[in-house]
């Protein structure tokens, strides 16, 4: 068939693959006839969601992408590209994979991994650092634990044999992800400035190549698919999750960087979602060319596939090559020493079309300008109400929760609950130590430090995003979001530089998810700007709910937060553990009394309906470079940020690594269950030596910042108000091993 | 008294630059990089094979690469008495080679483990702990799925009559218990040597304890045994 005597896809063909009518029209109109059916696929995936961000742009616009290290804004990239120093830059990014996940967690959170990196070494970065951000539904439940073991398997298999260590991550559980759970992977990598290779096509007579495995009919509508709910029979869309092979993603990351040596790319990307369409009509668009592909030279993995599944295949494992033209047997050789297909398929024209051929007929021409985001792809504005949930946030009053008589079984229920307990159940599973950069693997620290043997200075990732407060207010939980990561890296002695985002929401077409949407954005620019932590990138999900009946019940909103810092002094990072008996606890920032959103509200008393927790964004900044300042001043022992469970679990993780405790009062204007499960926002628990207590009272007092000198350091009991609430060993004992008694 | 190492890389080998990091950087001692498919091992004092997912570990770890040329060579110089050091997954490979005896099987919980474990040294008499203390305690991360050292009970007394256990797993206080093994390794093995003393191999990673930089430095003093080759 060609393009000529093809019968043509109708309307319902197209609202089959997931575009509407009036994109179908567009469609039509972009090329100025009826598209065949391939063409219609290629613009069904491109203008999908996952690819289009059709509906979510114009609000990703709003974030702040200025920033006085940025090499690579936002979208300009894989991923975003931040100056560490004169030589050294650094290329990081999340992303989801939420629906694969559910419906196969092994493959689905492998691939997930394997993408995200990627997407680091198409730019010529090698992957130093991965983080992840993981949110399961009810740990009881039987669905889940299986979610869970093949979720961190995946991760774990994939991540360890392809050999960059796993740092730092979060681990979240709740009934609203029972269904649809979230999978977000980040990956952080390190390129010398200069040497990073665009995603961009240009020179005509340019050959174009594939390489890494070999094209199968896995992944076919996978963007489409995490495009759309996930329902009963979504297990059956089981070909739309991908298979990873992490040893091949090895070998391309190898010869991927010994390419760029060799000086013959003009550009590369990677082929994740929709495939050898997604990556030739973006690299294409962006250098104002077009591009003849011949589909019957892709190397397959299996017989009998027709053109668009070619072109919409999502194997893992593939990179798209353009290259100079003279240098062919250059890139040749390098596949070859690293036993990796390597195929020319193609070639860059003048003009702007794309045109795919196969079998000697023209399948497929299309301009490329016309798929894409930033192109033709469709914009859209949605229209937003405030949730009704909002009102029962609003109405919660503190005084009918009664202060429970005895607060140790308070301590006891947090420090053994899946979401506050030690996940070394997970995190044992993945390699953290490969590579030997990891600096926390020794010395623990709120953000994860990553070493930069090339240079006095060190990475500090980390990933957060408490999705309880973002449900309970949108602006000030996802404003808290970016604070807290900040806060783990001021902790960790770095300076906040940039973040990258992974946007979880629900089905955008939902009035009351897309004023979650907006509102999370709104909190997040106006945090961003306060930071100075530009946005670099990132991804949106949407979609994320499980469906019973008619009813779709959306998961927390989960602007999960990627950040980036900097420490400019390697030697100058800070751990989160007390060093010494007698050394003094003091607890810096504002204190109110609020327990708004906190875990011990949601579970203790079951109460899931309040506000977020006390935040406010200038007293927070004025915290943290206090912090900054103490940090460079040497004068503190440890510090360690108050989040989720309160006071009492940051002094117990502050505890447990040297197995010390704490002998503290609290404030007798405060409710002792606010004071010690209280989650207001702000605030960091440091310990000092006896030789550094004045400097560092000048210093707090000078600041005139609020703080509250708690007590001391024990030997390991733990006394509150002078009651004794046990010792440390037998906290230890159940933080550590509550995880796993569960999933054992 | 500079050493030449010669370090393998396996396709899917990942511990070769930590390796070669530590012994260039951090030892100062000249590194050979020994590709898979050559045939020469450029006259090195020893040969390293790191740690890492030879051939994906498909199959079974270790299973394929003992296939790669440059085994050939390796054999070939290990049977003449040269010195190999084989980490985790280079261990692997030594033993599917029979160059050490046994096998290492899945962990005996089925999943992979990564944290810091402590290891006693069982004897002094060995290139790689001469400088060590019988019953000295190292701090040293393992990082493995198939660690479970396992050999036949013949295999396994002549192991121990011979002296040729290197390490065990410990607690922080040297003492070798059932909680300290992380993997089920029989007579909780974490490290043996051929009759020969001139072949090693161990699940531990010293390469990621050597460095100040990352807080533990208890991998070194392995390295520094090895050293003392070049003085000898």
């Amino acid at each position: 068939m060609s393009l000529a005597t093809e019968q043509k896809p109708t309307l319902e063909t197209a609202i089959n693959l997931g575009l509407l009518p009036e994109e179908f029209e567009k469609i039509k109109s972009i090329l100025g006839r009826e598209p065949n059916f391939t063409e219609l696929s290629l613009y069904s995936v491109m203008w999908s969601e996952h690819c289009s961000y059709k509906n979510s742009i114009r609000w990703l616009k709003t974030l702040p992408k200025e920033g006085p290290h940025m090499l690579a804004k936002a979208g300009e990239e894989n991923a975003g590209l931040v100056a560490v120093d004169n030589n050294l830059a650094c290329a990081f990014k999340i992303e989801s994979h939420n629906h694969p996940s559910a419906i196969e967690p092994y493959q689905g959170a492998a691939t997930g991994v394997g993408g995200i990196n990627r997407d680091i070494f198409t730019m010529g970065a090698r992957p130093v650092a991965q983080l992840n951000s993981l949110r399961f539904g009810n740990i009881n439940n039987e669905r889940t634990k299986y979610l869970i073991r093949g979720v961190v398997k995946g991760i774990g298999d994939y991540g360890n044999a392809f050999g960059v260590p796993t740092v730092g991550g979060e681990v979240f559980f709740d009934d609203c992800y029972n269904i649809n759970v979230l999978v977000n992977a980040m990956s952080a990598g390190i390129v010398k400035k200069g040497k990073t290779v665009s995603a961009i096509s240009y020179g005509a007579g340019n050959p174009v190549f594939i390489v890494g495995s070999a094209t199968g009919k896995d992944g076919i509508h996978g963007a489409t698919f995490a495009s759309g709910d996930l329902h009963e029979d979504s297990a059956e869309d089981l070909p739309s999750v991908q298979v990873g092979d992490p040893f091949t993603e090895k070998l391309l990351l190898e010869a991927t960087l010994e390419l760029i040596d060799t000086g013959a790319v003009i550009g590369m990307q990677d082929m994740g979602a929709a495939g050898i369409i997604c990556s030739t009509s973006e690299m294409s668009a962006k250098g104002k060319h077009g591009m003849n592909v011949w589909l019957d030279k892709v190397p397959l993995r299996q017989a009998n596939m027709l053109p668009w599944e070619i072109c919409l295949s999502e194997s893992q494992e593939r990179m798209l090559v353009v290259a100079k033209k003279g240098m062919e047997e250059v890139v040749q050789q390098v596949f070859d020493k690293w036993d990796l297909n390597c195929t020319q398929i193609g070639e860059v024209t003048e003009g702007h079309d794309l045109k795919f051929y196969f079998r000697g007929e023209l399948s497929a021409q299309v301009p490329a300008e016309s798929l894409v985001l930033g192109g033709g792809a469709p914009v859209y504005e949605r229209e937003f109400t405030e949730p009704a949930y909002m009102q029962l946030n609003r109405a919660f009053n503190p005084k009918t929760v009664p202060v429970p008589v005895d607060l140790k079984q308070v301590a006891v229920h947090l420090c053994t609950h899946p979401n506050i307990a030690s996940k070394r159940w997970v995190y044992q599973q993945y390699d953290s130590m490969v590579g030997t950069i990891n600096m926390s693997s020794n010395r623990p620290s709120d953000a994860a430090i990553v070493n930069l043997k090339e240079s006095d200075k060190a990475l500090a990732l980390t990933v957060d995003c408490n999705s309880r407060y973002v449900y309970a207010d949108a602006e000030t939980g996802c404003a808290i979001a970016v604070a807290e990561a900040a806060r783990n890296i001021v902790c960790s002695g770095g300076i906040p530089s940039a973040i990258t985002n992974c946007l979880n929401f629900g089905n955008p077409y939902n009035q009351e998810v897309y004023w979650q949407f907006v509102h999370a954005i709104k909190g997040m620019s106006a945090a961003c700007t306060k930071f100075q932590t530009p946005v670099t990138g990132g991804n949106v999900s949407f979609y994320n709910h499980s469906k019973t009946g008619d009813k779709e019940i959306p998961v927390f909103p989960t602007p999960t937060i990627g950040m980036l810092g900097i420490l400019k002094d390697k030697n100058r990072m800070m751990t989160l553990d007390f060093k010494q008996p007698g050394h003094a606890v003091f607890l810096i920032g504002k204190t109110t009394d609020d327990f708004a959103s906190s875990e011990y509200l949601y579970s203790f008393h079951s109460i899931k309906n309040s506000p977020a927790p006390y935040f406010n964004l200038d007293e927070e900044l004025q915290m943290q470079q206090v912090i900054i300042q103490l940090i460079e001043k040497g004068l503190i022992a440890s510090a360690h940020d108050v989040s989720d469970g309160g006071l009492f679990i940051t002094l117990l993780e502050s505890s447990m690594p040297r197995n010390l405790g704490f002998d503290i009062s609290t404030d007798e204007d405060i409710r002792k269950d606010s004071f010690l499960f209280g989650e207001g926002q702000g605030r960091v628990v440091v310990s000092v030596s006896e030789e550094n207590l004045d400097a560092f009272v000048d210093i707090i007092a000078e600041a005139g910042i609020d703080f509250i000198n708690l007590g001391t350091v024990t030997q390991g009991e733990i006394k509150i108000d002078s009651e004794d609430f046990g010792n440390v060993s037998c906290y230890k004992e159940l933080y550590d091993t509550a995880l796993e008694k569960i999933l054992n | 008294m500079l050493m030449k190492f010669g370090v393998v890389i396996f396709p899917g080998s990942n511990c070769d630059r930590d390796m070669i990091y530590v012994l260039q950087n951090i030892l100062n001692q000249k590194v050979e990089i020994l590709w898979h498919k050559d045939h020469d091992l450029h006259g090195c004092d020893m040969v390293i094979l790191p740690g890492g997912f030879s051939y994906g570990d498909y199959l079974r770890s270790g299973a394929i690469a003992r296939f790669s040329p440059i085994m050939n060579e390796v054999q070939e110089f290990a049977d003449q008495g040269g010195l190999v050091l084989g980490i985790c997954n280079g261990f692997q490979i030594l033993c599917e080679s029979h160059l050490l005896p046994g096998a290492l099987l899945h962990n005996n919980n089925h999943k992979f483990i990564c944290k810091n474990i402590f290891i006693r040294t069982e004897t002094d008499e060995s290139l790689v702990t001469s400088k060590l203390k019988i019953g000295q305690a190292l701090k040293i991360p393992v990082a493995h799925g198939e660690g479970r050292y396992f050999a036949d009970e013949n295999t396994l007394k002549e192991l121990e009559e011979k002296n040729r256990v290197l390490f065990r797993y410990c607690n922080e206080r040297g003492e070798v218990t059932d909680t300290a093994n992380p993997n089920g390794a029989v007579n909780n093995i974490a490290g043996i040597c051929n009759a020969g003393r001139n072949v090693f191999g161990m699940m531990p990673h010293p390469e990621r304890a050597a460095d100040t930089t990352l807080g533990n430095t208890d991998g070194l003093h392995i390295f520094r045994s090895v050293l003392q080759y070049a003085i000898a």
